[in-house]
């Protein structure tokens, strides 16, 4: 194999008998995965599966408890400051509640990263901030405040922001919530399209099943604390397996149970309101 | 409650205060290491110096004029029982410079500038826009915090100057077109008694000190608060209550090292 096509196949991310949660508890655990260049990966599962823990742990805000997350060939817990900086200089990340800067307007905040890592014109700032905002579709809007604009173009616009420096590998939580079914298409095309010009790395947390098989080179399920499924959608689509089928169908009865479980806390606070024990 | 659990729950409150004062020291060390930042992109100072300005400009001014109008009535009746009326003016700029300036800006400040800069900073932390700084590799403290923290050192004794020169002239207008005290020796006793080193210098350097401790913990406040509505909104009240009693607790200090013999 030569150097450019092993540059190639390296994981750009890489989870290794990994073990995540907060504190003494653990979320997820035995987590095995891989991203390489030019691949969107999505990972799925129900709501409280644990899909951002993962997305945390590649970025580096929270630490394995066990196992080892590398990112670009880099154990992400053992770099330090410096290294960990330059790590997330490659990486775009559109969190969930789009947390856009509140003090600055639509176009600023698309410029952020540009102003803080590159040192181009403002000429050429307002051209690359512009173009990405044309491809989400709120070129025109670059001069609202933040307050000024919908849920659904707040999370375009960060979307535009994650994607701004081109990074090589991006990371998208739940990057369909929210958006109208014409956004949500050309979303998905977009992340398909930049992932295949840019030949980076898209990580998607989803549970829009649709969206995410019909552009997903490979796809990750979670849920009941483990790594529950991975294969192509092709594969996933056609699994026998109870959980898969339940949640890929969205039906209501199965192994993933819609009621949160009773737990001796809740018995013991029902005790006390007068409920039964 | 018995006294086991008093004396408990006192010792729980000396040490979390003793924690949080610790966190306080570290925040400033944090802020005072990356301060060059703000050396390399001035911009960002001067736009927090002009934001903060503009949240307390209003306030500043509406109240140093009616304190200049009180001091101008509260001093001429005094000044008038010894027959020394023609001191007012005098009276009016010492206590404004050295005292009422500093320390009345600093608590309006405080309540004005502290507390928006402390809900500013709680919900960007509950909007984990933060967080997002974080992973695009910027470091916030060096973003947002070091900005406002010299922003408002640096807006404080412009501010307390500006109160300052609006009360002497609410002292004038109170002594000279009111009262009717000339204004030829109202403005010559002022220009005699207030010495420029001692008197105003003081003055702002309290003012800056003021404005450092006060924006330090509306900035501390901030960045500790849980990232709730109900966490903001109790992080906006300790500041204003921590900010006045720190304003009142160093104005003492200072006053006793600039003015003792």
């Amino acid at each position: 194999m030569n150097q450019h096509a092993a540059r190639i196949a390296d994981p750009l991310l890489n989870f290794s008998n990994v073990a995540l949660g907060y504190g003494d508890f653990t979320v997820l655990r035995d987590i095995n995965l891989h991203v390489r260049r030019g691949q969107v990966v999505a990972m799925m599962g129900g709501s409280g599966s644990g899909k951002t823990t993962l997305l945390r742990a590649a970025t580096g805000q929270i630490q394995a408890q066990e196992g080892q997350v590398s990112v670009f060939g880099q154990d992400i817990a053992a770099a330090p400051p410096p290294e960990l900086r330059k790590l997330r200089q490659r990486m775009g990340v559109l969190f969930q509640q789009g947390a856009l800067f509140t003090d600055l307007d639509v176009f600023e905040n698309v410029a952020f990263p540009l102003r803080e890592h590159t040192r181009i014109s403002e000429a050429q700032v307002v051209e690359c901030v512009l173009d990405k905002l044309n491809a989400v579709g709120l070129r025109a809007a670059a001069h609202l405040r933040i307050s000024e604009i919908s849920g659904g173009m707040a999370r375009r616009v960060a979307l535009a922001r994650a994607i701004v420096l081109e990074p090589e590998l991006i990371l998208y939580d739940e990057p369909f919530a929210g958006l109208d079914p014409i956004s949500l298409g050309i979303t998905a095309q977009l992340i398909r399209g930049l992932t295949d010009r840019l030949n980076c790395a898209s990580v998607l947390i989803t549970h829009d099943v649709a969206e995410s098989f019909a552009i997903a080179d490979h796809v990750y399920m979670v849920g009941q604390g483990k790594l529950l499924a991975s294969g192509t959608p092709d594969e996933l689509s056609r699994s026998d397996d109870p959980y898969i089928h339940q949640f890929l169908k969205g039906e209501p009865d199965g192994p993933i149970a819609f009621h949160y479980p009773e737990t001796p806390a809740f018995e013991k606070w029902l005790g006390r309101h007068g409920g039964r024990p | 409650m018995s006294p086991t659990k008093a004396i408990a729950a006192l010792g729980g409150w000396i040490i979390d205060s003793i924690h949080r004062l610790g966190a306080l020291a570290r925040l400033l060390v944090t802020i005072a290491a990356g301060s060059g930042a703000a050396v390399r992109r001035p911009g960002l100072v001067s736009q927090q110096v002009h934001f903060i300005g503009n949240y307390s400009l209003v306030i500043i001014a509406v109240s140093g004029l009616f304190v200049g109008f009180v001091l101008g009535l509260q001093g001429y009746y005094t000044l008038n029982r010894y027959g020394s009326e023609e001191a007012l003016g005098l009276l009016v700029a010492l206590s404004l410079t050295r005292e009422l300036g500093p320390v009345v800006t600093a608590l309006l400040f405080a309540g004005r500038a502290g507390t928006s800069l402390t809900a500013e900073i709680g919900l960007m932390k509950a909007g984990e826009q933060l967080a997002a700084m974080e992973v695009m590799a910027v470091d916030p403290v060096r973003r947002v915090l070091v900005p406002r923290f010299w922003g408002g050192a640096i807006a404080m004794p412009i501010l307390a100057a500006v109160f300052s020169m609006v009360g002497i002239i609410g002292g004038w207008i109170v002594g000279v077109l009111l009262i009717g005290i000339d204004a030829g020796v109202f403005w010559s006793q002022m220009q005699g008694g207030v010495d420029i080193f001692k008197d105003v210098a003081n003055g702002v350097i309290k003012s800056f000190i003021f404005g450092l401790a006060v924006t330090l913990i509306a900035l501390f406040e901030g960045w500790n608060a849980k990232p709730t509505p109900e966490g903001v909104a109790r992080a906006t009240t300790r500041t204003v209550v921590s900010g006045a009693l720190v304003v009142l607790g160093l104005d003492f200090l200072l006053t006793a090292l600039m003015f003792s013999n």
